[in-house]
Order: C-alpha cells, then structure tokens, then sequence
C-alpha cells in the first residue's frame, strides 16, 4: 500500500512541476496534510445511506454523551422492520468514511529557485476495524391508543420496538407513558407521518447488555429496507431545536452522485490555496470556510463536501473503505457470493480511476426549521465527476539562494502570499488583519524582506550562509 | 407597469435614431414573436444559472443542444420542403440546456435530434404531438442512467426571477397560452395545499414545494408551447389539470422527482382527443403566412 501510495504521490508531484497556480483538481494529488472531520461540529449526526434501486441501509450514529438510561430515539422508517434487518455497526466505520470524505488540507512545497531538486513526499493513513453483534429475545403486544407495537426484539445494547400507529395524540401519549421524551409540538409532525403510512422505529439502551458489552459510547444501528422513498426525516429534530444542526450525510451508491432534489446542493468551495500558518489551524479554519459558505444563504445550506468513486482518492484523506467494510455499511452489491470479492478484510488499493461500483457522496447540511421545512429528499444521478473539499499550501523555498532569479521568486511569493490572505479572508469571513496577526505568531509564511541585502557570492558566504 | 409598457411600445418609428428609440425597436423586435421573448429569458436564465448559481453547465453540452437541434430542423426543414426557421429548435435547445443534466456529449446531441426528430415523425392531423424538449428529457432520463434532472439546482433566490419573467411574458401578452401556465401552476397549488391540510404539515412545506425551480420553468416555459397544448381555451385548462394531477401523483406517490416533467409526456397523447372534443383554430405563429400547406407546420 506505501508504494502504491507513493507511486501516486510521485505522478502527482510530476504534474506540480508542469503546472501553476489554478489546477483542476483532478489533475494532482498533493501532500495530505490535515482534515476536517465531523468532530468539529457539535451536536452532528451522521447517517450512512447506502441504497441501490428501492433496495437501502441506513445507519446511523449518536454522538449522544450522557446517561444512557435517558437515552431515547424516535425515528419515522417507511416499512416495518423485523429483527433481521437491524444490525448493530461500529463507530470505527463511520469515524472510517468520515475521514476518506473529509475536506482537506494539501501541502506543496516550492523548489529551490536557483537549484531544483527532488521533494520529498509523505502520506497518511487511518484503518477501522470490525464489529460484533448479539442477538436478544423477541415479544409481541397491542395496545389500546392506536398504536399497534408491529415488532418487538433487541439487538446489541438497544431494546427496539417498531410502532404503527392510527393517530398522533394515541402515540404520543403511549410514547411519553414509556419514557420516551417527545419534544412539544411533534405532535403535528407525528400526524403528518402517520397519515403518510410511515412506522416508527423506537429505540432504548438495554443497561445490562450495556454493561455486557462494554464501552463509552453508543454503537451505531444500522436498518436496512426496501422503499422507494429516498429521503431522510429531519423534521422531528427541528420541532423543540433553536438555532442550526449539522448534520452529515454519506450515501453509497452504484451509479453516481447523490444529490438533494427539494433544496439546492451547493459544492464546498474548494482547490483554494491558503497561507501556510493554516496547517495548524486547519479545523478552525474550515468550521469559519463552512459558516461563511451558509452565510450566503442565511446561514443553513446543503454543501457536497466529497463526491468520488469509492476505488481510491487523490490525495487520500485515509484508505477507501474494504469491501468489507462497505459490506457492514450496506453496500451489498459488492463481495459476497453474488458480487464476486469474497475476501473479507482485503484493503482495497488506492489506484488510478478504477471503478468499484461504489460511489460516495458526502453531504454536509446544516439546517433549521425555518429554511428546511420538509425532510430531506435525495436522487442519485449518474454525475461521476469526482470533488472534494480541498485546500492548498504551497510552502516557499526557505533555504540560501545567492542567484539572479532569487528575487524574482521572492518577489513572487509575497505576491502569492498577499493572495492567500485574500482568500482566506473572503472564505472565511475573517479580516486581513487577523489573518495577518495569526500569521505573525506563528512565524510561518512571512513574507521575504525584499531589501535584504543580498550575501555575496564569494565561497565563504557558502561556508556559513545562516550567518 | 402595463400603462408603461404600452407607452413603450408606442415610441414612434422615426426616434430609432436615439438611445430610448433602439431601445423601444429592439423590445418591438422581441414582442412581435412570443419566441424572441422566451430565447431571451432562456438564455438570461442559463447565463444566470452557470455565472450565479453554479450550475456545471459545460458550454459543450450548451453547444450540443443547439448545435444537434438546429441541424435536425435543418433536415426536417428540407426534407418537408419547409423554410428553415431557427427559433423554435432554439427554444428547445435552450431548454434541454438547462433542464437536462449529462456528463455525456452524445447524450446531449441526441437530446437535441429525438426533441426536433420527434416534431417531425410523431403528429396528428397537421399537429406534433409532444413537446420536443420535454419527450427527450424524459426519454433519456428514463433510459439512460447517464441523463437526469436537477430539480434541486435552483436556490429560492433566482425563483423570484423566474416567476417574474413568467408574469412579465404573460402581462405583454407575449404568448396566447398563458393560460396554460397559471391554470396548471394554480392546480398543482391546490394539490399541494391540500395535501398539507390533509397531513396536517404547516404551509412553509407546500410552500417550499412551490418554490421549485424546475417546476417554474416547465410551468412558464415548457407546458405553455402553443404548438402542443389543446386549441381551446377550455381544453387548455382540463389538459392543465391533467397535467397537474398526474405530476403530483408521479412526486408524491411514486417518489420520482420531477414529477411533472414525467406528467407531460404521459398527457401530451391525449391533446388530439382534446381538439376532437374541443375544436378551435389552431395556433400559428405571429409571422406565419396562412398557405395551403398549413397543415405542414412544424
């Protein structure tokens, strides 16, 4: 894999040195340096839909902290769903395809103006690994407000229940009569999605199979049904909720890119190059990018941060995700008896387009009640154009240069720094001077004193040149 | 604003010479043909749609549309012995350009030869069937995975925009069938509200649903063509209804967005039932010179 990955950096620091400044993203990789992932956002969810055809799963994952006796979720599905579509995911694998998607941050450095020589090249990556599952005992009741608990069983550490019901104020009264906390006001959104024929999916922490099974957090559920319905309900989220939620949506599909189809999805601006003081802030400054970005559209939006087939990634924020690990997502028109690839931790090779008939849409939305009064709809298209969130550093040559051309090229870089803060400045919202303070303390990208006098060229110049 | 636009368009011919006289020439240019207005709008609304909204139009797909549209007119033109005239393929063209998604030339060339090709091979008693740029988007969105709608790509911003073009064509009186497009925007409305009150949704949603601009675009620019709409005004409405109904059917109960898009092509088989039930006279462009080869108007 090191080789393989090396081999990509080392096509890709080929074509730096043909091209300039704006480069289609396509065309190199660059030195991965940082990412933005979803810890950066609190209170986020995020949702993994795999889905071909009517044919989905769907997992999702809490970022819940507190006591899991309060721990309570409520979720409108479009069927009914038994013991064996649920399955309990592991957090690795989400915390997996988050970092593959994330937006990142991509390195390169200047060459000696008066002397090129080969760059140096390095990579990062990141691995998950599998789950495990433990089946409980089923049982079946009625119940006398409407609600009709259609089934019955726990898997892993939740105790799930799946609930019809005939009117909205029968299964609010029988949520609240079974400690679920139903936010006031759901009540309408409720009737709406009982008289749309939706089922509810209820689920509690077991706190023996809990304490069983060990651990912090919450594992993630994944569901998996057939229904023509692609969309994710929000609207319960919205009913008590002040102020915006990110949420996270990673789709898997087979064609293309999956995109929202009742409100507009946005790319994240990207291919943007940015001081290099920003390799130590680089979380900060994509939440500011982010926020800037809605801003536009009063502060919510639906922004496409990564669009790829799942085959491989350039520059890669971390390995594309095994077959396997596709497969535990969902993903089940790849391995398996039918899909060929039987071998089920075999990491797949970042190579050059190939495809894997798994294509990956990361969208990040952040929404409220007022901007997105309806739930979230999706199409897949067959758009293959592969984006992602990606952001440059471009270091300058800090080493001695005694040639003619040196002051060109540091002529040059202050110029190009002098762009980078512009462009930072107008991505993040952030004004030119703090920019240029956070640039002074860190010491990193500042500019060349052009009127330096230059050392001179006699051999004991070279002998000491830091003097 | 009516009043103003009269004033406008009564600028005498000998003050062409000034600035406000070229000005008033070139709006009685556009007004004399409800297709001037509406390449206008069109090609204001892709230029806003790939400048503004970031539409990843590529100007290959812009130049596929037109490109295999006009030289399919071009043919069926010859062919039937017609005179060529560019501004009905370019109105296809234009919306096939901005409706139809595609990352493949070759779909965007045969977008423009089945919408123009079917003009000429699909009619009935003198009159094509379907609207060209419809048939072909739903074709090859259905057969090819390849080619899909975006109704999603407009933000609410450009809505505004667009309803204000629709309702400036409809004041000048640009077209004669704008009927078409407020009885059929007015139905699939009440479909929608309706819908909320029977679920009992706040109205921000059948609002937000409205507010989609591919369904604005279908309403102003692609269900109002007077060559495949029913001649009677009466006739008009009942297809607007039909149309209406079969859309939100397509949206809400087959989950298949764009519905109405879909709708048209579905419906578009039953105008000549319409005429039969309805008879009026039938639409001709405003240069049109009566021959007795109407009945080959494309």
């Amino acid at each position: 894999m090191t080789i393989n990955k090396f081999k990509l950096a080392l096509t890709g620091g080929a074509a730096i040195a043909m091209l300039a400044a704006a480069v289609p993203v396509a065309s190199f990789c660059g030195f991965y340096v940082a990412k933005a992932d979803t810890d950066l956002f609190n209170e986020s969810s995020k949702v993994v839909l795999a889905r071909d055809g009517d044919r989905t799963v769907i997992t999702m994952a809490n970022d819940y902290q507190g006591d899991p006796t309060e721990f309570a979720m409520v979720i409108p599905v479009p069927t009914i769903i038994t013991k064996e579509q649920v399955h309990i995911s592991n957090t690795a694998l989400l915390d997996h395809i988050d970092a593959y998607t994330a937006p990142r941050l991509v390195e390169y450095f200047d060459k000696d103006p008066c002397r090129p020589e080969p760059e140096y090249m390095r990579m990062k990556s990141m691995g998950g690994s599998l789950p495990a599952m433990a089946p409980a005992p089923v049982a079946i009741m009625e119940d006398s407000l409407g609600v009709t608990i259609e089934e019955s069983f726990s898997v892993g550490e939740y105790d799930i229940l799946i609930l019809s019901a005939t009117e909205s104020d029968g299964l609010l009264t029988w949520l609240t009569q079974n400690d679920y906390r139903v936010p006031d006001g759901a009540g309408d959104v409720l009737h709406s999605y009982i008289k749309q024929d939706m089922k509810f999916f209820v689920a509690k922490v077991n706190l023996e199979k809990k304490a069983s099974i060990g651990g912090e957090m919450l594992r993630p559920i994944a569901v998996a049904y057939e229904s023509p319905k692609f969309m994710l309900p929000i609207r319960l989220g919205t009913v008590n909720s002040k102020g915006t939620q990110d949420l996270f949506v990673y789709t898997l599909t087979r064609k293309g890119r999956v995109e929202t189809t009742n409100y507009r999805a946005q790319k994240i601006p990207s291919s943007q190059e940015l001081p290099v003081y920003i390799k130590d802030d680089f979380g900060d400054a994509y939440k500011a990018i982010f926020a800037e970005a809605t801003n536009k559209d009063g502060g919510t939006g639906v922004f496409t941060e990564y669009a790829w087939d799942m085959g491989w990634c350039d520059p890669c924020a971390a390995d594309p995700l095994s077959t396997a690990e596709l497969r535990e997502l969902g993903v089940f028109w790849v391995g398996g008896k039918d899909g060929g690839d039987n071998g089920r931790n075999r990491k797949i090779m970042p190579r050059r387009p190939q495809a894997q008939n798994v294509y990956v849409t990361r969208m990040h939305v952040r929404y409220d009640a007022e901007s997105f009064p309806e739930d979230l709809k999706f199409q897949e298209t067959g758009n293959r154009e592969n984006f992602q969130g990606r952001y440059v550093m471009r270091h300058a040559y800090t080493g001695e240069m005694s040639c003619p051309a040196a002051r060109d090229y540091k002529r040059m870089v202050n110029e190009r720094q002098e762009k980078e803060i512009a462009t930072l400045a107008n991505l993040t919202g952030w004004t030119p001077s703090y920019i240029r303070t956070k640039i002074e303390e860190s010491g990193k990208g500042v500019h060349f004193d052009l009127d330096a006098k230059p050392k001179g060229n006699k051999w004991w110049n070279k002998l000491w040149p830091s003097d | 604003m009516r009043a103003a636009l009269v004033a406008l368009l009564n600028i005498d011919e000998t003050a062409s010479v000034s600035l406000t006289g070229r000005i008033a020439a070139l709006w009685r240019a556009l007004g004399r043909d409800p297709r001037h207005y509406q390449i206008g709008v069109l090609t204001s609304l892709i230029l806003a749609g790939v400048f503004v909204y970031d539409f990843e139009l590529s100007p290959w797909h812009a130049l596929a549309c037109i490109g295999s549209t006009l030289a399919t007119q071009a043919l069926g033109d010859r062919l039937t012995g017609r005179k060529f005239d560019a501004r009905s393929p370019l109105i296809s063209a234009l919306s096939l350009t901005i409706l139809l998604r595609t990352g493949s030339i070759w779909l965007s060339l045969a977008a423009g030869v089945i919408a123009v090709g079917s003009k000429y091979l699909i009619r009935f008693k003198g009159k094509h069937v379907f609207n060209p740029a419809n048939l072909a988007l739903v074709f090859l969105a259905l057969v090819f995975g390849g080619a899909w709608v975006s109704p999603g790509q407009w933000g609410a911003a450009p809505l505004l925009a667009i309803v204000l073009f629709g309702i400036g064509g409809a004041v000048s009186k640009k077209a004669s069938r704008w009927d078409v497009s407020f009885a059929f925007l007015g139905f699939y409305a009440a479909l929608v509200f309706a819908r909320a009150l029977w679920l009992g949704d706040p109205l921000s949603i059948p609002a937000h649903q409205l507010q989609s601009g591919a369904l604005l675009i279908f309403a102003f620019f692609m269900i109002s063509d007077p060559k495949t709409t029913p001649n009677a005004r009466i006739a008009r409405l009942i297809y607007a209804a039909c149309v209406a109904l079969v859309g939100f059917t397509i949206q809400f109960a087959y989950y298949k967005s764009p519905g109405v898009i879909f709708a048209l092509v579905f419906t578009a088989p039953f105008v000549p039932l319409l005429d039969i039930l309805f008879p009026a006279s039938r639409y001709y462009w405003p240069n049109h010179k009566r021959t007795l080869h109407d009945h080959q108007q494309i």
